[in-house]
């Protein structure tokens, strides 16, 4: 993409696969961004577009199989993550990237005390720390996510969903990770516990200075903490600029479609807009630009060959054959 | 955790109070009478009656069976059998041992390699380990003890003349037994690790685990197994049990003086004594395992811990 120097985190031509009875699923069709020190990217996009599934190909932690990484790079401070071997990925994962996943009422082992479990990341990447002193930062880090020294010795049941989110919190950024991939961290919690939650993970991030992935279907959230957007589609990145050149300007008719379907408070509708049609089956990806389907602007030249990601505005790249800004879904 | 302990040994005497009933009730609804049964056809009426006499048999059955509950459980006293006059409880002393010694390493044997073998599986899930320990299991589970058990006299005491093939003499007269014991339930406890195993490899908490740089194999020490072996535990208390009834097939094969043997002699004979005191003393022995079990159970999950201390947050998991 652009010619960006102080690139930390550069993913290039990212294809994963999962294998299932024989069928193929194309989950990650060369995917590529990168993203400077300190500075937050968000992934939008629907369920199964992919984007879980980057920041675990990131981590390396792909249950493999059925998932196979098939091509690309993922050059962290211009070391490819993709070429370590298993020792090296153990100092890299929880250390220089962590991640806070989905579903906190499951992310937490139920047999350890919760403090234990942020002790154990902290001696991991810390080997001359003894126990007392990764007992200490656990406390430490605890208590900066809001939650009492005197529950360290609890266990996860006795959390409520949102306090385990920050215990996950917690754990992930114990080490200073230098990059923190959020996957849908607010999606599993209530309205309110989402808002406090959010605002935690923004603070913390200033905070250390952590680069963020911040993995997504909320344009809400986008807006609130991301610097860059990518919207995911299917596998690929459909359009991609920093957060303000995209809420302004959108050239993808998937782009706009997202944005059409967040409802308006000041226009009164019988139903909410959405996109028609449903997400291609991974399985069996459209020949062309896999939005054609479901696009009302599609013509016979998006139906074949590989749709180039072009430049539409300094900084904007968008996968379309006819990118044109302003469209109505 | 003390509390409970107590709490749990306390209910365990209604428990065995219970059972005593239940024995003592169905024995005295069997048809026949011991009196007759211990003098053969030619005794006449009268000696009948003075045996029954003799025995307490023409009490009512009320205060018969307060007088022997007084009897056992304030005296430790089981009687005597009607055949003979050695007091039940010295019999029960010197056989329990050898049961047990069979159950109790029969269930080590189960542990040590049954759950080693499961988590071997699971962690090369479809690979040749995998394939290898779950056929090896398939056959473990349908082969029937005593099956295992002629086989192994078959070959190690027969051909090759290496063991013992019955009796108490030495130490080496249990190593076939025992192996006769374990093989089925470590076949059966191998599969069962399998599954709970690759049921917690699966979950988030693991993906957490890796994420933090923990190394693959502390992942499943740390994280799998003690999530894994909750429902294990369970399994391996009712094979423990099963094993202790189990011994039943297994002392015969191996004509070995233990518990299963005695209670079979007894109920051949109708020797009710007998039979109601071994009763209670294995009701008893299978109360405590449940306990332990419950104990060890309680001891690796947390939340089933906190379900019995019962501390003062006591908040709802999904």
């Amino acid at each position: 993409m652009s010619e960006n120097k102080n690139r930390f985190l550069s993913v290039e031509d990212l294809v994963v696969e999962y294998t299932s009875d024989g069928e193929v699923v194309h989950a990650v069709n060369g995917v590529s961004f990168h993203l400077e020190k300190g500075k937050t990217l968000g992934l939008v996009g629907e369920t199964g577009a992919g984007k879980t599934t980057i920041a675990k190909a990131i981590m390396r932690i792909l249950q493999e199989p059925p998932a196979s990484i098939k091509g690309g790079k993922i050059l962290l401070d211009g070391v490819d993550l993709l070429k370590l071997d298993k020792k090296e990925m153990y100092g890299i994962r929880g250390g220089k990237i962590s991640m806070i996943f989905q579903d906190p009422m499951t992310s937490l082992n139920p047999v350890h005390k919760v403090g234990e479990q942020i002790a154990e990341v902290v001696r991991i990447h810390n080997p001359e720390m003894n126990k007392a002193q990764a007992r200490q930062r656990a406390v430490e880090m605890l208590e900066r996510v809001g939650i009492p020294a005197e529950r360290y010795s609890e266990y996860p049941h006795q959390f409520s969903g949102g306090m385990k989110q920050r215990v996950v919190i917690a754990m992930a950024l114990a080490c200073n990770p230098e990059l923190l991939l959020a996957d849908e961290p607010t999606s599993a919690l209530d309205v309110t516990i989402q808002a406090e939650v959010l605002a935690m993970i923004k603070k913390l991030r200033d905070e250390f200075d952590t680069a963020m992935i911040m993995i997504t279907h909320d344009l809400g959230i986008v807006a609130q903490v991301c610097d860059d957007v990518a919207i995911v589609y299917a596998g690929e990145i459909v359009e991609y600029g920093t957060k303000e050149e995209i809420y302004t300007h959108r050239f993808h008719p998937y782009t706009a479609g997202l944005f059409g379907a967040i409802p308006q408070l000041d226009v009164r509708v019988e139903r909410l807009s959405a996109i028609k049609g449903l997400p291609p089956d991974p399985t069996n990806l459209p020949e062309g630009c896999h939005f054609h389907p479901r696009c009302p602007y599609a013509t016979e030249e998006c139906k074949k060959g590989k749709i180039p990601f072009a430049q539409v505005r300094p900084g904007h790249f968008c996968r379309c054959v006819h990118p044109e800004e302003g469209r109505i879904m | 955790m003390v509390k409970y302990t107590v709490k749990r040994l306390l209910l365990m005497i209604p428990v065995v109070l219970g059972v005593t009933i239940l024995i003592f009730l169905l024995l005295s609804l069997v048809p026949g009478d011991p009196a007759k049964l211990v003098l053969g056809n030619e005794a006449t009426v009268e000696m009948v009656e003075m045996k029954r006499s003799e025995m307490g048999l023409d009490k009512p059955l009320i205060v018969r069976m307060l007088t022997y509950m007084k009897d056992v459980f304030l005296r430790l006293d089981f009687g005597t059998s009607y055949y003979n006059t050695t007091p039940i409880i010295n019999e029960i002393t010197a056989r329990l041992p050898r049961t047990m010694t069979i159950a109790g390493f029969g269930i080590l044997l189960t542990t040590i390699l049954g759950i080693p073998l499961g988590i071997l599986a699971a962690v090369n899930q479809n690979g040749i380990p995998d394939r290898i320990c779950m056929i090896l299991s398939m056959i473990g589970v349908a082969l029937p003890e005593f099956c295992v058990a002629m086989v192994l006299v078959t070959i190690f005491s027969s051909k090759l003349g290496w063991l013992p093939p019955y009796g108490v003499k030495t130490w080496t007269c249990y190593i076939m037994p025992v192996i006769a014991v374990g093989l089925n339930s470590m076949a059966g406890l191998a599969r069962n690790c399998r599954n709970c195993t690759l049921e917690a490899i699966r979950s988030d908490y693991v993906t957490t685990a890796r994420s933090k740089g923990v190394k693959e194999w502390k992942v499943i020490l740390h994280h799998v197994l003690p999530n894994s072996l909750i429902p294990v535990v369970t399994s391996l208390g009712t094979s423990f049990a099963n094993m202790m009834g189990g011994a039943i097939v297994i002392e015969n094969v191996f004509s070995i003086p233990g518990m299963g043997q005695y209670i079979v002699t007894a109920i051949n004979s109708r020797d009710y004594n007998v039979i109601q005191g071994s009763v209670i003393v294995l009701a008893i022995i299978f109360s405590l395992i449940i306990l332990l079990i419950d104990l060890i159970y309680a001891y690796i999950d947390p939340r089933i811990k906190a379900q019995y201390v019962g501390t003062g947050r006591r908040k709802k998991t999904q």
